[in-house]
């Protein structure tokens, strides 16, 4: 309606900037005629391989980095059992782990600079492990106590840190993708070599805010690295559920992406993949796609029981193909490693966990006050009224109940 | 949204075959506006003023911060070459890459504001409608507002402030006059503010772009062009969560905000005129976190108060403010609070004129309080 006023000069502006400015205009015409009527259908979506290499016995990387991964594949797995079962004893309310997507994730991480902003769904714990994330800044969240760096206000699992660039995590799936293309403005304006990974599962990638942040990183060209992890589930839902096409890969290059297709079982090539993927974020400045294939051998969460809506056989089919086993073997096979060094490393870290969680059970918890602080950067009248309010509350509910 | 393009383009065309066929009369009424716009003269900011309307004062203020802050970016739908509404008038040239055009996805905008803002980078985002934020609601509500709370105060994306132009223009729809204020008011984290005027609208949007918290910032889009006055031509701010007693006044609080605010104006000098009545006009500025104080105090002086705003009454802000006098003023209330507000309908096209709160409307519920 606007225009009814100034149309004459929005035409005037906008033949200027047409003709003033090199615009490069992307048009249909750029493909060739063709007579035929012929509609694309998924056939033309050529295969998309699966990027592979640990059948190659030839040792790719340098080998204290390799026992250092594995050794974080397993402390993370020894953590989720440790915390599964506090979450079936009900010492905690809640908690997701990360069996068998332990590859995706330490391959990934281990790729990356801790310079580069990291975004994540829920199911990334071995990022932020790799980072530096102590079992002790892990359980303190999960146990929500004073010492959580949250202040106990998330639920278990939604881990963030300033100091490792690991965004906090929020239960909203998929909100982070165009959240980690806006992080990715400072990285290219500074010019600093780093680049944003940011991760979600194959459930998340229907969401409206992956279609979102893919095209925005395409074409506003930021050096941001999508990591799908591709699973199999989202939830109860099974990826044919989830879509029709040919995965996550086949959409990237829709949107003008630069895309790879992983064995996410496969620490080797998701290392491989997410360094080539980085190196080429940042020395373009735009984004890459790795669709990481897995399978979660794990429930959802613990408020969900799999076995409803998948077979047994299903799990142990891919628990065959466990991560931790097949870098275990690997390393046994060039002689890095061998069964009596994994047991001293379980038992010592088994050990070093159980402890974190008997001080974190036993930490107070934060202040009820606390409640009210940074919900916005100072607190507005109509909230300290409030927070009056709980004191005067807590004040009259002990003279009621004790008689004071 | 492609449907607002669409839109635009067929508006385009009928123009023309209108202006070709029908008489200037017939556009007059299609133009129709409501109101009547009262300048800002109690300004206290010193030093040089220029006229100005709210699109350039708008204009002025972004250009004024984006020099003040290098890092600053501004980004939307066709804001590029000036924006729908004029509002980012060269800044493309002055600032080149920091102003840019996004893909047309109203959650792409709000998380990519949300993403910058949270890696230290000033993010002035614009939604080119009100109606249009919707999309947004997630990233908004589950994302902006609780950013800092959720993280410890690790992070925040203070640094956004997302622009939109709200209210009714006399003919734009179910979708160009919406005023989703009440909306966001429920959301804790989140700052909603509306200006009255060009004055306003630059402190107050200067103010929201400095504030540390996400800020969602709704232009009254008929104000664009019809109002202008004295702009101070300097960098100032106007505070945030504080209303401001536009006319004094002992018998009535009339409560409003963006352009109601001058609906009630002329509601006040009507009620001076044809009751005698001495009416405090108060315009909250800030719908949240909202100014209780100065509202409360008002209505304790002058025992009644009328709220009005174009959005619908169910819910609407006015209920927030109502059910808050009645708790802060009871003993002082002479009256029971009227809230004078669209109806409960999505916002009619032909029947604007019907469905917005108007000075008469306004007028009958302040000789009804008077009255009670």
């Amino acid at each position: 309606m606007y225009i009814m006023c100034f149309r004459s000069y929005l035409n005037k502006c906008t033949s200027q900037i047409l003709m003033g400015r090199k615009i490069n205009i992307r048009k249909f015409s750029s493909s060739e005629p063709d007579t035929a009527l012929k509609f694309l259908d998924s056939s033309h979506n050529e295969k998309i391989p699966t990027y592979q290499i640990t059948a190659s016995s030839k040792l790719l990387v340098d080998s204290s980095l390799l026992i250092k991964m594995y050794q974080a594949m397993l402390s993370v797995n020894l953590m989720d059992k440790l915390l599964y079962e506090c979450q079936r004893q009900g010492r905690i309310s809640f908690y997701m782990t990360n069996f068998g997507e332990e590859a995706v994730q330490i391959g990934s991480a281990a790729a990356l600079s801790d310079k580069d902003l990291v975004f994540a769904q829920y199911r990334e714990s071995g990022v932020l492990l790799w980072r530096g994330f102590t079992f002790t800044d892990f359980i303190n969240q999960c146990f929500g106590n004073d010492k959580d760096i949250n202040k106990g206000r998330q639920m278990p699992v939604h881990y963030g840190s300033k100091e490792l660039n690991f965004f906090t995590i929020s239960s909203p799936l998929t909100t982070q993708l165009p959240q980690a293309v806006g992080a990715a403005h400072k990285l290219k304006i500074a010019n600093t070599n780093t680049c944003v990974a940011c991760y979600f599962g194959e459930g998340a990638a229907s969401e409206g805010d992956a279609h979102a942040a893919f095209n925005f990183a395409a074409t506003l060209s930021y050096p941001v690295v999508f990591i799908c992890r591709n699973n199999a589930y989202a939830i109860s839902t099974p990826s044919c559920q989830q879509y029709a096409g040919n995965g996550i890969a086949a959409r990237g290059p829709a949107f003008g992406i630069k895309t790879i297709r992983v064995d996410g079982n496969d620490i080797l090539s998701m290392y491989q993949a997410t360094k080539f993927a980085r190196k080429y974020a940042t020395e373009n400045c735009k984004p890459v796609l790795i669709e990481a294939m897995t399978y979660r051998v794990g429930h959802h969460s613990t408020s969900d029981d799999s076995t409803i809506y998948r077979d047994d056989a299903e799990i142990e089919k891919y628990q065959q193909l466990d991560p931790i086993r097949s870098l275990k073997s690997y390393l046994k096979q060039h002689k890095l490693w061998d069964e009596s060094q994994n047991e001293l490393f379980i038992k010592a870290t088994n050990k070093k966990i159980m402890e974190a969680i008997k001080v974190a059970e036993n930490d107070s918890l934060p202040s009820q006050d606390d409640i009210f602080n940074n919900v916005y950067s100072t607190i507005p009248f109509h909230i300290s009224k409030q927070q009056v309010g709980l004191q005067k509350y807590f004040k009259r509910r002990n003279q009621l109940v004790d008689g004071k | 949204m492609i449907l607002s393009k669409t839109n635009r383009i067929s508006l385009h065309k009928v123009s023309k075959f209108f202006r070709l066929v029908l008489p200037a009369e017939s556009q007059n009424i299609c133009r129709h506006v409501h109101f009547k716009y009262y300048p800002d003269t109690t300004s206290k900011i010193k030093g040089e003023t220029k006229e100005m309307n709210m699109f350039q004062a708008i204009n002025n203020a972004l250009h004024l911060y984006m020099e003040k802050d290098e890092t600053s970016i501004m980004f939307g739908e066709d804001v590029e070459f000036g924006g729908v509404f004029r509002c980012s008038m060269g800044l493309k040239d002055r600032f080149g890459s920091r102003i840019f055009n996004t893909p047309l996805c109203e959650q792409g905008i709000a998380g990519f504001g949300i993403g910058a803002a949270a890696n230290d980078v000033t993010a002035i985002a614009e939604i080119q409608f009100a109606d249009y934020i919707f999309p947004a609601f997630d990233q908004l509500v589950n994302e902006a507002a609780k950013y800092r709370y959720r993280s410890g105060d690790q992070f925040n994306c203070g640094k956004l402030t997302v622009r939109a132009p709200c209210g009714a223009v006399g003919h734009g729809g179910l979708y160009h006059s919406q005023s989703p204020e009440a909306f966001f008011a429920h959301a804790p984290g989140l700052r909603v503010v509306i200006p009255r005027g060009p004055i306003q609208a630059k402190g107050l949007l200067l103010s929201s772009i400095e504030v540390e918290d996400p800020t969602i910032f709704f232009e009254p889009k008929i104000l664009y062009r019809t109002a202008s006055e004295q702009v101070p031509v300097e960098y100032y701010k106007l505070p945030l969560e504080k209303a401001e007693i536009v006319r004094e006044g002992t018998d009535i609080t009339l409560i409003a905000w963006g352009t109601q605010v001058h609906v009630l104006l002329e509601v006040a000098d009507m009620a001076k005129e044809k009751l005698g009545v001495s009416c405090e006009v108060i315009d909250l500025r800030s719908i949240l976190p909202w100014d209780i104080e100065t509202i409360c105090k008002s209505v304790v002086k002058t025992g009644r108060a009328v709220v009005s705003h174009e959005a619908p009454l169910t819910q609407g802000f006015g209920a927030e403010i109502a059910a808050t006098i009645q708790e802060e003023c009871f003993l002082n209330l002479e009256a029971p609070v009227a809230r004078v507000t669209g109806w409960d309908t999505p916002f009619p096209y032909i029947h604007e004129k019907h469905y917005l709160p108007d000075k008469y409307r306004c007028f009958f519920a302040v000789e009804d309080t008077i009255k009670y």
